[in-house]
């Protein structure tokens, strides 16, 4: 068997691995036109910070693709005929395949911004995006960025590991507004303010202003207010890569590359996993495109299964996600919303140095099952909490065992008690209010 | 952009340093220079004077900066430019402080021999500036082990000032931070100082055969013995063989080696401080290891080898082997003892990170590794599924393990050389690490959360 896999993501790496186990025989293609080896895309903002060296963010040595037989093709796939079950190269003869899987991961998303296109302004996503980044920030003093989520905060923390001072343009009413409620959304913007981020809440991004060289100048927002900067980060999203899956009508596409539960394409021996893949039947409350780093992980798993001949539907299990913001670590399990759905409540704990929080919501009407936690500045136990949520478990039984799932460090203070005490004062409440 | 050259960028400029902090290094600078020409004032008064100041400006500046620098950030991980600065990357700055500190251990360990008359080489106005402290502690004259061992701990609680400024966010290694500091000023430079002042042995109790390999050799026995007079001495002779054979690995079972590592052994509280900007220089490659493991376990069986034939020797039964034993423990004193564990050890750590002795050449680092591999609670265990591959912990580990290696297939990691000093578990953006003493059942376990790609990586 000859398994081609265009992209060398942690999609596509994940899914080459597990074949590899699973086929000790098979031969593994990995074709990308980004970098010559797999790379950790999370990391890229530790190499502008020079906390790490661009060869500290790959996963595995330049030893381990040759020892292991996965070759890799530093080339643009250009198009895919899968009649003829081919992949064209832009740089060498088509690639005959068995088996296709697509990992081409996202594309930045912007949204036809007059002057996006001036020297100086950008997303991040790839490596290419952060020497580009690298060489137009040399030297600024300003820096704007477009969009209060993920990106758009590690944007403001790269830049101001330079010096460099940045404003934020959000267009929520408080930081991450689709994702985070606001009592931990304020511990972030507590963060921004502390490391002299300004933030423009409700704000959007009206126009970028260009000067007589095609650079950068300023940016005019929604309200009307002009910020002058030197660079632009687009942070508002991405949107799956369908470069390649355009050239051929075979392949059924709405945002994603649609997949059914196998992630199956609609082309024989094709599939695709990651964030370039949309399921055709996401399970109730989930979303069609998961764009994580872990959903890629266990997508390209998931497939790898299914194309060595062991059909695996892709269930995810509980979903978990996790982030730092500047000095606050997030950890999530679960399914914590940013405004509470109907039937669920919600405890909140949250210490007075404002620097760690809890959250934990459940289901009255279901036992009082839990449904999700976000743990601000507090580690918590991933398989603890995975157990706690696939089996349904009361929150006052999780409350007795809360300290099960404390992963600190040692020496660390324990705020168990105090959570339980104050959970325990809000579930009473709850219940008189019932 | 071309990228086919693999993932290189050109280096970026890093931030201008403040008036402030060029200030604060000016002190430094200044302090060092005073430093210097001690050594080479012949008037004693000026030189003391000197002497005094240069450390003050030393100190002072060090610490200074270390606030300027870490002190004002919100606390938190703080290792911007690490990698950009040439001091901590191997650039001219940390060339410069290698030949330098190397020079400083060749002039202490071979020109620098009292000559008789109290004249101790290029060191001599630098020794005799201690006299009085010497005095006072000791009640003996200073020499230039005195002066080392007060430089040694100096640089410990200056830069153990420094992390505890640079680390203040984490409990662990605040706490772990004051104890390197209180080990080496109490326990390795007080005390011994203290016996000599009451006409006894000079002993460190913080030091245990193999690493300080003549404390189980039968003449330091005899010796402890004989002046120690027979109630300090047994005790002494008690304590190193109990802390060596028993305490070692009791503890090391609860606790894993950093007990000794980076909690109380005076050249890991050296590391952990005045070598901390270092640590992320120890190669993390699979060939580095391989070194490690060719080198470290043959230095152990020697030291244990040796250790046995001396008091074979010293039993009288095999009268020929004295002739053989002492020029191997000579040899062996002048190669792990002075030349690896100083010069390279020390020496080395602007550009080969902070714990090249600890990794590549301490004997009793191998032994309480192998103890801690087989026989140990601790592990470092891993967070489910919530690695993202980042490598920032890989990257801090100054024991040079690849520590993601172990994170991105959710395994615990067990390896004889970690030290336990916690940064992989501090530096982790995701909070996926952290030092545990668990049951052993289950210590290998793998999370359930991360299918392991059980490929060639880490055996």
């Amino acid at each position: 068997m000859h398994l081609v896999i265009i992209g060398n993501g942690i999609t596509g790496v994940s899914c080459a691995l597990a074949v590899r186990r699973l086929r000790p025989k098979a031969r593994i293609t990995l074709v990308s036109d980004e970098t010559p080896h797999h790379y950790s895309r999370t990391a890229l903002m530790y190499v502008y910070m020079g906390h790490l060296r661009p060869q500290d963010i790959k996963p595995y040595g330049d030893w381990f693709w040759p020892e292991n037989r996965l070759e890799l093709v530093h080339a643009t796939a250009t198009a895919l005929d899968t009649a003829r079950k081919t992949v064209a190269l832009s740089n060498g003869p088509h690639l005959a395949y068995d088996q296709l899987l697509l990992a081409t991961g996202s594309v930045s998303r912007t949204f036809d911004w007059p002057g996006q296109h001036l020297t100086g302004v950008q997303s991040l996503y790839s490596l290419p995006d952060l020497e580009q980044m690298h060489r137009h920030t040399h030297g600024i003093r300003h820096a704007v960025v477009v969009g209060g989520g993920l990106i758009g905060i590690e944007l403001a923390e790269m830049l101001h590991s330079r010096g460099i001072a940045v404003t934020m343009l959000v267009r929520d009413a408080h930081y991450w507004g689709a994702v985070l409620p606001p009592a931990e959304a304020e511990l972030v913007d507590l963060q921004l303010r502390q490391h002299q981020i300004e933030v423009r809440y409700r704000t959007g991004l009206a126009e970028i202003v260009g000067d007589a060289d095609g650079r950068v100048r300023a940016v005019r927002t929604s309200t009307g207010e002009e910020i002058e900067c030197q660079w632009v980060g687009l942070a508002t999203g991405v949107a799956p890569n369908l470069g390649l899956a355009a050239t051929c009508p075979a392949l059924a596409t709405d945002r994603g590359i649609l997949v059914d539960e196998y992630l199956q394409t609609s082309a024989p021996d094709v599939y695709a996993a990651g964030d370039c893949a949309q399921l055709r039947q996401p399970a109730a409350g989930e979303v069609p495109i998961e764009q994580l780093w872990y959903t890629g992980r266990m997508q390209g798993e998931t497939v790898a299964h299914t194309i060595c001949g062991q059909p695996t539907r892709y269930r995810r299990g509980p979903w978990f996600n996790s982030a730092k913001f500047f000095q606050l670590e997030y950890q999530t399990y679960g399914r914590v919303p940013a405004i509470l759905e109907l039937g669920e409540e919600s405890c909140y704990w949250q210490h007075p140095n404002a620097r760690q929080a809890l959250r934990i919501n459940f289901r009255p009407a279901q036992n009082h099952a839990v449904t999700g936690v976000n743990a601000m500045g507090i580690r918590q136990r991933h398989e603890v909490w995975e157990g706690w949520l696939r089996t349904g478990t009361p929150v006052q039984e999780v409350l007795r065992q809360l300290g099960k799932a404390n992963f600190d460090p040692e020496f660390f203070r324990r705020h168990e008690a105090d959570i339980i005490r104050s959970f325990t004062q809000q579930l009473a409440a709850l219940r008189t209010t019932h | 952009m071309d990228f086919s050259s693999d993932l290189t960028l050109s280096r970026p400029p890093v931030p201008e340093t403040s008036a402030t902090e060029k200030t604060l290094l000016t002190a430094v600078g200044l302090g060092l220079l005073a430093l210097l020409t001690v050594a080479f004032d012949a008037d004693a008064g000026r030189a003391r004077l000197s002497f005094w100041l240069g450390l003050l400006l030393l100190s002072g500046g060090t610490l200074g900066w270390a606030w300027y620098k870490f002190g004002r950030q919100p606390a938190g991980v703080q290792h911007n430019n690490l990698w950009l600065r040439g001091s901590t990357s191997r650039g001219s700055v940390a060339w410069l402080t290698a030949v330098v500190l190397t020079g400083f251990y060749v002039v202490l360990y071979w020109f620098s021999n009292d000559d008789g008359q109290g004249n101790f080489g290029p060191l001599n106005q630098l020794v005799h500036a201690l006299e009085p402290a010497s005095q006072a502690l000791r009640h003996r004259p200073s020499d230039q082990w005195f002066l080392y061992g007060t430089f040694y701990t100096l640089a410990v609680l200056v830069m153990g000032g420094r992390a505890l400024w640079k680390y203040r966010h984490s409990p662990y290694q605040r706490i772990r931070t004051v104890s390197v500091m209180f080990f080496q000023l109490g326990v390795a430079f007080l005390l011994p100082g203290l016996l000599l002042a009451f006409q006894k042995p000079e002993y460190y109790f913080s030091y245990f055969w193999p690493l300080k390999y003549e404390y189980l050799f039968p003449g330091t026995v005899d010796y402890l013995l004989k002046d120690g007079g027979p109630g300090l001495g047994v005790f002494l002779v008690f304590w190193s063989a109990v802390m060596s054979l028993v305490a070692t690995p009791v503890l090391t079972y609860f606790f894993g080696k950093r007990w000794y590592c980076s909690w109380v052994c005076g050249c890991g509280g050296l590391a952990e401080t005045a070598g901390d900007p270092y640590r992320h220089l120890s190669d993390k490659s699979r060939t580095a290891w391989r070194w490690e493991v060719r080198i470290i376990y043959p230095i152990l069986a020697f030291i244990v080898l040796l250790t046995a034939l001396l008091w074979l020797g010293a039993s009288g039964a095999v009268p020929a082997l004295q002739p053989i034993t002492e020029p191997l423990a000579k040899a062996y004193g002048f190669a792990i003892g002075a030349v690896f564990s100083g010069v390279v050890g020390v020496g080395f750590y602007p550009l080969m990170g902070n714990r090249v002795w600890c990794r590549f050449g301490c004997p009793m680092a191998a032994y309480l590794g192998l103890l801690q591999k087989h026989f140990s609670r601790f592990r470092i265990s891993t967070n489910g599924g919530q690695c993202i591959s980042c490598g920032n912990c890989s990257n801090v580990c100054e024991m040079g393990i690849d520590v993601k290696q172990y994170a991105q297939r959710g395994e615990p990691i067990i390896r004889a050389s970690c030290v336990g000093c916690g940064l992989c578990s501090t530096a982790c953006p995701r909070g996926v690490l952290n030092l545990e003493n668990g049951p052993r059942e289950g210590r290998y376990q793998v999370s359930q959360l991360i299918h392991a790609d059980s490929l060639r990586i880490l055996n």
